[in-house]
């Protein structure tokens, strides 16, 4: 059983921590570029890991509304920092994509397709919001009538390797949007971290290949009993509870709202939430030419509904007030993604609270607008 | 879901990516304002299109605009857009000359209904360059008059200069289109009608039971159009209007054209006044 064989698909394993380098180097040898969280510039932020080693062990970040600091911890966990700036929108729908190269010859402009030479990604440590927050952007990208192929060619070569939350922040609130802690589908393997080793479920063909050569024993009725227990004390650290049941309603019946006003007096309208925000999928063109003119590179980047120009036509600006911009931030990720996608925008991973510089809380603005009544 | 073995997946045509096309033709409208004949080099990617659909114009270095086909569907091979030169990139279109190119792709969103108006009254109101997305379906009405009741046209502009295609007006009344012209501010020449198009409404006579109404303008104008057609108990569903935001993908992806619920580029431009309505009109909504 241990050994050269691998594990069926949902079947659940059992292996020694160190164990973990194996898949990795085995994910590595397959052609995967590793992406995982790691400590820089006094940050914990996703980039290309090799190493076990290079994973936030030791450390755990200190999150509240306007802060998130990183300390150092006794823990030696691999996967037990919750979750920093980055999200795993940044490899599949990238900040800055090259679109298309226009040429200008003397018949004219042609265009061609840029190239995306991005080797497939292997996401280590996926938590469950975050899965969440992947899935609702397939729902923009590939799962609507149109599809977008850069995207979709990232997203169809990702492998995602998920962990259970075992640490929430006191900004977590994902039990109450219904996306975790606890990982449920869309992973090729999802970890959970014991003390001493890892109790593994495969969820796909991929996910069982990677453990070919990798020391693991089936998991027994008491290690599936340990898991069990790690979720509940995850879910019983989750402190901050959102009604959502109202919604989108709530938030259409206030657009009007003069509470509005009260929270653009503290927006700095500074983007911060939505580029933290890893289902927020808004996004500009930019033409690049060079100086002949005649060459011409299209690119993609993040944009956000604060930024003033984002909603500027002609003779005007639909939103030219912070007031307006935040009101369609929060109506739309709260709201109005229901309507256009059946599920809300918001996944609970609390990023928008830890790293707004003036500490607005979605979760606390949502609640005031709830006991101020419709307008 | 992740793939086991690395293979690259087939080449699929990129939405985002235009085509070239040609300039045929451009016809000087009023000033500021032209309208422009394209038509794709290569004939495959000609799609046909239906009044109120549009069109991604994109010319390298400055930007993409999304321009409505004002042209005859019966004849989308070369089509033609009408263009404010407004921003960056519509004055840089301005400056294009015959026989340059462009990048085009589309057409892109919801068309006028054309298809529930047959055998009703069609009254269509409009205002400045809004009726660019209209003239489609003014033409093809022409063409297919018999299939429709009543139809009124109410068009207006700020001052007699700012009318568009006044040149076909004679045309389209002879065509059976009933023609109401006014303007905010009249001239000397100016032998018509005044005052803002929606008090056209005081001047005719409407069967609500049996007419639909089809809008595109300023916003402002488009309410009070609104109203005036709800005043004379024409049912919310009956009204139709084109709407717009900034646009940069039109296809569902960059989030800027959203109004509530709606994409602009996918559901709309022209919408059921009715399935808007909480949202139309909202102040900097």
């Amino acid at each position: 059983m241990v050994g050269s064989t691998a594990p069926r698909v949902s079947a659940t394993a059992i292996l020694p921590k160190p164990a973990l380098q194996r898949v990795l180097d085995n994910l590595c040898q397959s052609g995967f570029q590793l992406i995982g969280p790691t400590v820089r510039d006094g940050a914990v932020i996703l980039d290309a890991i090799r190493n076990i080693s290079e994973l936030p062990i030791g450390w755990t970040l200190e999150q509240k509304a306007g802060s998130s600091h990183l300390l150092r911890t006794h823990s030696t966990d691999y996967f037990g920092c919750p979750v920093g700036p980055h999200s795993w929108k940044r490899y599949l729908f990238p900040p800055h994509f090259d679109l298309l190269t226009a040429h200008r010859n003397s018949h004219g402009w042609t265009f061609e397709p840029a190239r995306d030479d991005s080797p497939p990604f292997a996401f280590i440590g996926v938590r469950s919001c975050d899965l969440h927050a992947i899935s609702i952007q397939d729902d923009v990208f590939v799962n609507g009538a149109v599809s977008d192929p850069h995207y979709a060619r990232r997203r169809e070569r990702a492998f995602i390797l998920a962990v259970n939350c075992n640490t929430a922040a006191s900004t977590c609130f994902c039990t109450s949007m219904k996306t975790g802690p606890r990982v449920l589908s869309g992973f090729d393997l999802a970890l959970t971290e014991l003390p001493e080793s890892f109790v593994i479920e495969i969820g796909s063909e991929a996910g069982s290949n990677v453990l070919a050569g990798v020391d693991w024993q089936p998991a027994s009725a008491f290690d599936l009993g340990r898991v069990t227990q790690i979720m509940q004390r995850t879910e019983r650290q989750i402190q901050r509870q959102v009604t959502t049941s109202d919604l989108p309603q709530l938030l259409y019946d206030r657009i009007d709202h003069p509470y509005w006003d009260a929270i653009a007096a503290r927006c700095l309208s500074c983007a911060n939430c939505t580029l933290v925000c890893p289902t927020c999928f808004c996004s500009t063109v930019e033409d690049h030419s060079d100086l002949t003119g005649t060459n011409t590179k299209r690119t993609r980047a993040w944009d956000s509904c604060f930024i003033l120009d984002f909603s500027h036509v002609h003779g005007g600006n639909s939103r030219p007030t912070v007031k307006s911009r935040f009101r369609q931030w929060m109506t739309h990720k709260l709201g109005a993604w229901i309507d256009q996608f059946g599920r809300s925008g918001c996944v609970g991973c609390g990023r928008c609270i830890a790293w707004c510089p003036v500490e607005i809380d979605i979760t606390e603005e949502l609640s005031t607008l709830r006991s101020q009544g419709a307008r | 879901m992740s793939a086991t073995t690395m293979f690259e997946p087939a080449a699929i045509a990129d939405p985002m990516l235009p085509y070239p096309a040609v300039v045929r033709a451009i016809r000087p409208e009023t000033y500021g304002i032209s309208t422009f004949s394209l038509e794709y080099l290569d004939p495959a990617a000609q799609a046909g299109f239906a009044p109120g659909q549009f069109n991604m114009i994109h010319l390298p270095g400055f930007g993409e605009v999304a321009i409505s086909i004002c042209s005859d569907p019966n004849t989308p091979k070369v089509m033609e857009h009408t263009i404010r030169y407004a921003g960056s990139v519509t004055r840089a279109i301005g400056r294009l000359r015959v026989g340059d190119t462009v990048g085009m792709r589309g057409p892109y969103g919801n068309p006028w209904p054309m298809q529930l108006a047959e055998g009703k009254d069609l009254m269509i109101v409009s205002g400045g360059i809004g009726l660019a997305p209209l003239r489609p379906l003014i033409l093809e009405v022409i063409h297919r008059r018999s299939s429709f009741g009543r139809v009124l046209l109410l068009y207006g502009g700020r001052t007699p200069q700012d009318l568009l295609y006044t040149g076909e007006f004679e045309k389209w009344q002879d065509g059976g289109i009933e023609m109401n012209v006014s303007v905010d501010r009249a001239d000397e020449t100016w032998k018509g009608q005044v005052g803002v198009i929606p008090m056209a409404f005081y001047r005719i006579r409407l069967d609500h039971r049996n007419t639909l109404v089809f809008s595109c303008g300023p916003e402002i104008m488009m309410r009070f159009v609104i109203y005036e057609a709800m005043a004379r108990r024409i049912p919310k569903e009956a009204i139709y209007v084109s709407m717009e935001r900034n646009m940069k993908c039109a296809i569902g992806f960059c989030g800027h054209c959203q109004l509530g619920p709606a994409f602009i580029c996918k559901q709309g431009p022209v919408f059921q006044f009715s399935t808007i309505e909480p949202f139309f009109g909202r102040e900097e909504f």
